[in-house]
């Protein structure tokens, strides 16, 4: 089971380490991760591994909210079966 | 490996224009509920429907916060209640607020299934259960009603629409003093389909199994945004378009429906690929059909373009769902949608234009406020109009109408909330006293010689 965590924001020192660590936390596994920056735009875009995660998707969506409300980043996280339904045949 | 494009594609569809399960109805057959006595028929309604709805909201929300896709109503439809008055007798108010009692105990917003179908002639129960309604609707807040008085196999009953029209004038009268939202809740059908979601025409019908699980989904927001970023184009690349977003809406409903289904231990039914408005602006299918090249909703254009839209939406959906049902389409309510109450506001958009825009869409004149002075027999008379157009076209179409009791034309109704509100519209009063009291039938049309 795996879920997408999607960043877009201002570029700052330790956004990549910052949604790494609650991701740790949560024993969700990073699996991927695309990232650009665009002028001072950030976007990443990380595939974390859910299988062994310890906390309720929405719990830990929660706090993925948080962090970016702190930083002033808009984080989403969504499981990836939504993509999948979507957007594959 | 999914594309950052398709990601940021599906989060701005959710966040910027108001994708989301419209709702999950479930479903429950009442057959085994009938009893001689009323009371003891209630008694068994409340603990059947309270038992397999009782994690209906809470599997509702975990799917919510499992996918982050807002589920707007979590509801539930019954076995038409007058079938179960036929066997029961006593009045029929009783039912009415063991439902009401149901909906409060597992906490769904709509329930919907106050219902009798009488297309060819009353059954048992069917004349009890109507005369009901405006009683019914004024003591419940969450009870849906509903009345099937045509189709394409029966023809019309005209005498239970000159009936429906008495009805919905004393459902208003009975609610002057909320806004007339008694109506609101109240659909007069042809051609009701037995496994719509929506509300306030939602019923289990009696060929569905005993529980099951339908879901509607909605997104007129994400079918104008992907518009609007279209370049020019003709019109075989607009429904082109259409199609494909469609697909995408509806894959969502099906996986929602899928899990939902799987969490209950329910079957799953239908998914229901309706482009619903709200009033909320962006969320507005009149805004569709100015996005397709149109002044204003109501101006001459409006009805090709919805069936253009109908049909792509149906066609991209179809492929997306494993069980596609309902009423499917594109809903046309006055009120619900913020391009509609404009078009109505402004003069542009008719009764008229609405009537013929039925003809192509799905459901009929949905939501639509009219002068308090519209007589019972004018709103008969619409009822039948929209009835016609339903039974020879083999398909559903439904009246919504709400007489705003003591206003005219050019005032509104606010109903707050998804109803949104209704602006008065101009009804033509010339009168159609002697036909409607004519009563009878009006028999089932010819299937061949199409012309």
């Amino acid at each position: 089971m795996k879920a997408v965590i999607s960043v877009i924001g201002k570029d700052t020192v330790g956004i990549l380490a910052a949604v790494s660590t609650v991701c740790a936390e949560a024993n969700a596994n990073v699996q991927d991760v695309t990232q650009s920056i665009l002028g001072d735009i950030f976007a990443m875009i990380m595939v974390v591994d859910i299988s062994k995660c310890n906390l309720e998707l929405s719990e830990l969506r929660a706090r993925l909210e948080t962090l970016g409300q702190e930083r002033g980043l808009q984080i989403n996280l969504m499981h990836e079966d939504i993509f999948n339904s979507m957007h594959r045949i | 490996m999914i594309s950052t494009n398709e990601i940021l594609e599906t989060i701005k569809m959710i966040q910027e224009e108001s994708l989301d399960i419209r709702t999950i109805t479930m479903g429950i057959s009442l057959l085994d509920c009938a009893d001689s006595d009323i009371d003891r028929s209630c008694e068994k309604i409340y603990q059947k429907i309270t038992t397999r709805a009782r994690d209906l909201v809470k599997v509702g929300e975990e799917i919510e916060g499992k996918y982050g896709i807002p589920i707007i109503n979590k509801r539930i439809s019954v076995t038409p209640i007058a079938m179960l008055l036929g066997a029961s007798g006593g009045d029929p108010v009783k039912y009415a607020r063991t439902l009401q009692r149901c909906a409060e105990t597992v906490g769904v917003n709509f329930i919907g299934g106050y219902s009798a179908l009488v297309q060819k002639g009353f059954g048992p129960g069917d004349l009890e259960l109507i005369e009901s309604i405006p009683e019914a609707l004024r003591v419940t807040d969450r009870l849906c009603s509903s009345v099937n008085i045509g189709s394409t196999k029966a023809g019309i009953n005209m005498d239970a629409v000159r009936l429906m029209g008495q009805i919905i004038r004393q459902s208003a009268e009975n609610t002057a003093d909320r806004d007339c939202v008694g109506p609101s809740k109240l659909v007069v059908f042809c051609n009701a389909p037995e496994d719509n979601p929506f509300m306030a025409g939602a019923f289990h019908g009696v060929g569905e199994p005993d529980c099951v699980i339908h879901v509607g989904v909605s997104g007129p927001g994400v079918v104008r945004a992907a518009l609007s970023k279209m370049e020019g184009g003709d019109l075989t690349d607009v429904a082109d378009l259409i199609k494909k977003t469609a697909f995408k809406i509806t894959r969502m409903g099906q996986l929602v429906g899928a899990e939902a289904s799987r969490a209950l231990g329910v079957p799953f039914g239908i998914v229901d690929l309706s482009l619903a408005p709200t009033p909320a602006v962006g969320d507005s299918v009149a805004h569709i059909l100015e996005e397709i090249g149109l002044e204003q909703c109501g101006a001459h254009g409006t009805t090709a373009a919805l069936a253009m839209l109908n049909d792509a939406v149906k066609k991209g959906g179809v492929m997306a769902s494993s069980a596609v049902g309902g009423l499917s389409g594109a809903f046309i309510p006055v009120s619900e949608d913020a391009g509609m109450i404009d078009a109505a506001r402004s003069g542009c958009l008719l009764l008229e234009k609405l009537e013929a825009m039925t003809a192509v869409c799905s459901v009929g004149l949905d939501m639509i406020a009219v002068p308090g002075d519209t007589s019972a027999d004018i709103l008969s008379a619409i009822i039948a109009d929209e009835a016609a157009i339903g039974m020879v076209n083999s398909k559903t179409t439904a009246v919504r109408i709400i007489p705003a009791i003591g206003k005219k034309e050019g005032e509104e109704l606010e109903f707050g909330g998804l109803f949104g509100s209704a602006p008065i519209m101009k009804v033509n009063y010339a009168s159609p006293a002697k036909m409607i009291a004519r009563g009878g039938r009006i028999p089932a049309p010819l299937q061949s010689l199409k012309n």
